[in-house]
């Protein structure tokens, strides 16, 4: 069992209230998933050609101006921090290729959890009251967040192997299942030189979803792959920058409820998440149908 | 029936434990009403006294299961499982209902007046259910013994595995799970499906004309009459 939630904006005004909606929907799904909690939040707040890099620092109290510098240092450019709670957010003009270099050569031990022009990823063990509160979800800004409350079934439970996955820009994936055959299908990606940062099955699904994208899939197609490639049990939501998906296996045992309204599409792993939303009580209320692939622009 | 007496409990001021402690402690006949029910679970569980329980609103999941006694009315939708194990008595849904409902019920009544989603009356053990309008995929699943009565459309995979529980379908059936088979109607079933419609309340179902489906018993493996252990 895991909890899975996410909230599309339609209405600009309710940008600057984006974390104070999904962090109840959050703690509601706690008692779905109390091992550990994430969410990446998308908000436009960065400068043309910029990007942020969500950084986890290995422990709490970290120097992160020493680590900054050294960004500085090997890119010849200035670089904002954002700290947050144990980690943080660097905005630089680094590319997604070279970034994951120069990154892991500063201190391999600090791991990048996203990266992209708007996407910034917070996760890490506890309940998800708890984490929401360390890393300040509830006053963060936005257009889009999906979150994820996890409740671990097939790898270890650590920061790393918590959800959301966010392995290419702005691309995120929360799971709420379990997929049989991912060791296979890991074993085709590294074939084709995909790299792994955990052993959990999600972020095979999160890889396969981004290598399809890169070689030119829209989201849509990836998703329609996914239900062709991997066996299993799942729900899976996955957001890019400008687009929200879901799609259910053919069993649909994983539970998704979708509602909208004019100001938001918010989706929930049960409907208690959404029941405080505000206008949810005239929003029109579905359960997405196994192996179709929902995707909302607007 | 109208209540002897009225009670109002809001899950704003209560838990859903608290809740349902409140609800043991009515005696029969008491006329409740159970508001800001806002998605919550687990509503109306365990109840074997005859109480008239409306909640006013969407509610979560298992509501009214293991009932053996109240007449439960839903304003709104329900997620998955409503009367899961139903023993006895009513649970009318006014909108949809989410996976598995009437999950393993073994009596009682369940409406559902929108429509259904997947695995509706899944394992289904004596109970009744009647969905107004259309029921999702695998339907039926496993059903031992009872009725349901599918007022819409029927999602693929209806009736796998089933037993000796009996489902009609007003209108199309997408396709048959393992071992289901269309029969015949005969004017029994006619009878049973007039009389369900009626206490249902759907006026739009024709009992001469609905689908039956039942087990082909190629896959089935029950024979209490052969000393079999379960």
């Amino acid at each position: 069992m895991c909890g899975i939630v996410g909230i599309r904006l339609r209405n600009p005004d309710l940008q600057p209230v984006l974390g104070e909606l999904v962090a109840p929907m959050l703690d509601v799904l706690a008692s779905r998933g109390p091992d550990s909690t994430g969410v990446a939040i998308y908000v436009s707040d960065v400068p043309e050609g910029a990007l942020k890099y969500s950084l986890c620092a290995p422990d709490v109290g970290y120097d992160w101006a020493q680590y900054v510098a050294a960004v500085e240092a090997a890119d010849g450019r200035p670089v904002e921090l954002r700290p947050r709670g144990r980690d943080a957010v660097i905005v630089t003009h680094l590319e997604p290729g070279k970034a994951r270099q120069v990154l892991a050569d500063i201190d391999p031990a600090v791991r990048l959890f996203g990266h992209g022009a708007a996407i910034e990823v917070y996760k890490d063990v506890g309940p998800a009251s708890e984490v929401c509160e360390r890393y300040g979800v509830p006053g963060m800004a936005g257009y889009q967040a999906i979150g994820h409350t996890r409740m671990a079934t097939e790898s270890a439970v650590t920061t790393e192997h918590s959800h959301p996955f966010a392995v290419a820009p702005d691309l995120a994936l929360v799971h709420n299942g379990s997929f049989s055959n991912y060791a296979s299908v890991r074993r085709n990606l590294r074939a084709e030189g995909v790299q792994f940062d955990t052993d959990n099955d999600s972020e095979v699904a999160a890889r396969y979803i981004a290598l399809q994208m890169e070689a030119g899939a829209d989201l849509a197609d990836a998703l329609r792959r996914v239900l062709r490639v991997f066996d299993g049990f799942f729900t899976l939501l996955v957001a890019s920058g400008d687009e929200f998906a879901v799609v259910r296996d053919s069993f649909a045992c994983k539970p998704m409820v979708v509602a909208q309204t004019p100001d938001y599409v918010a989706v929930a792993s049960e409907y208690v998440a959404l029941a405080d939303l505000p206008g949810v009580e005239k929003a029109q209320v579905f359960e997405p149908m196994p192996e179709e692939i929902y995707t909302w622009q607007g | 029936m109208a209540g002897l007496t009225a009670v109002e409990l809001s899950c704003a001021d209560l838990s859903v434990r608290e809740l349902n402690e409140a609800l043991h402690q009515l005696p029969d006949g008491t006329s409740v009403r159970i508001t800001e029910p806002r998605g919550r679970h687990n509503l109306a569980v365990g109840l074997s006294s005859r109480l008239d329980i409306t909640i006013s609103g969407n509610a979560g999941y298992f509501i009214g299961a293991l009932g053996d006694g109240p007449d439960i009315v839903v304003e709104g939708f329900v997620g998955w499982s409503v009367g899961e194990n139903l023993m006895s008595g009513t649970i009318r849904v006014h909108g949809t209902a989410s996976e598995s409902a009437g999950a393993s019920a073994r009596g009682g009544l369940i409406v559902i007046e929108g429509d259904a989603s997947s695995r509706a009356g899944i394992s289904l053990k004596g109970g009744t259910i009647a969905i107004a309008g259309d029921a999702g995929h695998m339907s039926g699943f496993m059903a031992q013994a009872g009725t349901m009565l599918i007022g819409g459309d029927a999602a693929g995979s209806l009736g796998d595995s089933l037993y000796e529980a009996v489902i009609y379908v007003g209108g199309k059936v997408r396709s048959l799970g393992a071992d289901a088979k269309i029969a015949e109607l005969d004017g029994d079933d006619v009878e049973l499906v007039r009389d369900l419609a009626a206490a249902a309340g759907f006026g739009h179902v024709s009992a001469e004309s609905v689908t039956k489906v039942v087990s082909a018993k190629n896959l089935y493996r029950f024979d209490a009459l052969k000393d079999q252990r379960y």
